[in-house]
């Protein structure tokens, strides 16, 4: 049986691709530090030596629209464009191609699907920044096949809170009936609080920063409970208008369990919004 | 009101860059050409297969028609959409972040709940 290996939950913030390679005047303040803790939260990858990663993100209104809105959907194909038009408009993101894991993917959809998970999924699918930018992060070489799992954070009407914990779980459980020898990495980013388009939108840090000290304390205790107990599709209003972005950290929380604690939690106060990296070894520590 | 039309108007200039400098440099007419043109098309059909209802309000036209993204944000278009292509548009005018931090000091009147995004 496959052995799942890491579970990573991390922010995606467009912007570091630009911050970190940006040299002289146009390198913000901030990139340095911002790059040193990016590249310790890669080794906690690295470490784990992965075969295929398994990527849990959100489209940003890309491919995905709201004449056919999926509410949750597997990337089953060999091979994934990656970025668009406008994010290398706003983001300078470079275009990508990413290769696929058709086994994987199979396999997730008809476990999913006999599990009571109704898996829309994609044969050509352009995957986005919520899974570029974990590749960027914390695969740069991009050299290992990936398994992309859409979530909608984005498009209401939404899933539960506790239907993204519930999926993640599945995800354990699929992977570890998995018939393979592989070593499975499962690498999920969303948000903590966060405004974009409206009045609390690009401040001096994120705008709840209540709400990011709690949900740090949640994700790095694995406290699920304590968290679906105050965690509903309205109470995500509250400290920002895109923090259902958090709803994919609840997924990752999921995939580790209740009660398991970070193997290693990271934050970093940035502007506009707080950056949080997370690692969970499931089996006790990453190959050294 | 059409909550879903007024996105895929953002949604379908965002992602085409011709489109983007149209809607920047003549907005009431590429508003006006859209609606003739692209507001029924299913964008996963051949073009004889359009929709024949989509309509914009008047209100709605004008405020595409006058970039009013207040005025978006109010009638519960997708604020990341409408964001977006708003800084496709606008940030090139304004130093790093200028702009982002303007649009949020034109809808600094808005308060909680914000209007609903559901379509």
């Amino acid at each position: 049986m496959a052995d799942l290996v890491a579970v990573i939950a991390s922010t995606h913030h467009p912007f570091y691709h630009r911050a970190s390679t940006a040299t002289g005047a146009d390198r913000p303040p901030f990139a340095d530090e911002w790059v040193r803790k990016v590249e310790a939260f890669r080794e906690t990858l690295t470490r784990a030596a992965p075969d295929v990663l398994v990527m849990v993100g959100s489209d940003h209104f890309h491919q995905l629209w709201l004449d056919n809105m999926p509410q949750f959907l597997v990337g089953k194909a060999p091979f994934y464009d990656a970025n668009f038009y406008n994010e290398e408009r706003e983001f300078g993101l470079p275009r990508m191609l990413l290769k696929g894991h058709e086994e994987l993917s199979a396999h997730l959809l008809r476990q999913g699907l006999d599990a009571g998970f109704d898996l829309a999924f994609s044969n050509e699918l352009r995957i986005d920044h919520s899974i570029t930018c974990p590749i960027i992060t914390l695969r740069p070489q991009n050299d290992l096949p990936i398994v992309p799992v859409y979530t909608n954070i984005f498009a209401p009407p939404l899933p539960q809170p506790r239907r993204f914990v519930q999926l993640g779980r599945a995800i354990r459980e699929m992977i570890a009936s998995w018939p393979s020898g592989q070593r499975v990495a499962v690498i999920g980013t969303g948000h903590l609080s966060l405004e974009l388009g409206g009045p609390r939108q690009f401040g001096p840090h994120g705008p709840d920063p209540e709400f990011d000290h709690k949900a740090v304390e949640w994700i790095a205790s694995g406290d699920i409970e304590g968290c679906l107990a105050e965690v509903t599709l309205d109470s995500l209003h509250l400290p920002g208008n895109a923090t259902h972005g958090f709803m994919d950290f609840m997924l990752m929380m999921g995939v580790a369990g209740e009660g398991n604690r970070a193997d290693y939690t990271d934050t970093y106060d940035l502007f506009h919004t707080m950056e949080a990296y997370f690692t969970w070894y499931p089996r006790g520590g990453g190959r050294s | 009101m059409s909550k879903y039309l007024l996105n895929k108007f953002l949604y379908t200039v965002d992602r085409d860059p011709h489109l983007v400098e149209s809607y920047r440099d003549d907005p009431r007419g590429t508003v006006t050409r859209w609606e003739r043109e692209y507001a029924g098309r299913i964008l996963n059909c051949v073009s004889g297969e359009a929709t024949t209802w989509l309509r914009f309000e008047d209100a709605e036209r004008e405020a595409l028609a006058t970039h009013d993204y207040p005025a978006l944000f109010a009638m519960g278009a997708h604020p990341f959409i409408t964001l977006t292509l708003f800084i496709g548009m606008f940030e090139r005018d304004h130093e790093p972040l200028g702009f982002q931090r303007e649009y949020a000091e034109r809808l600094a009147h808005m308060t909680m709940p914000y209007p609903d995004i559901t379509t």
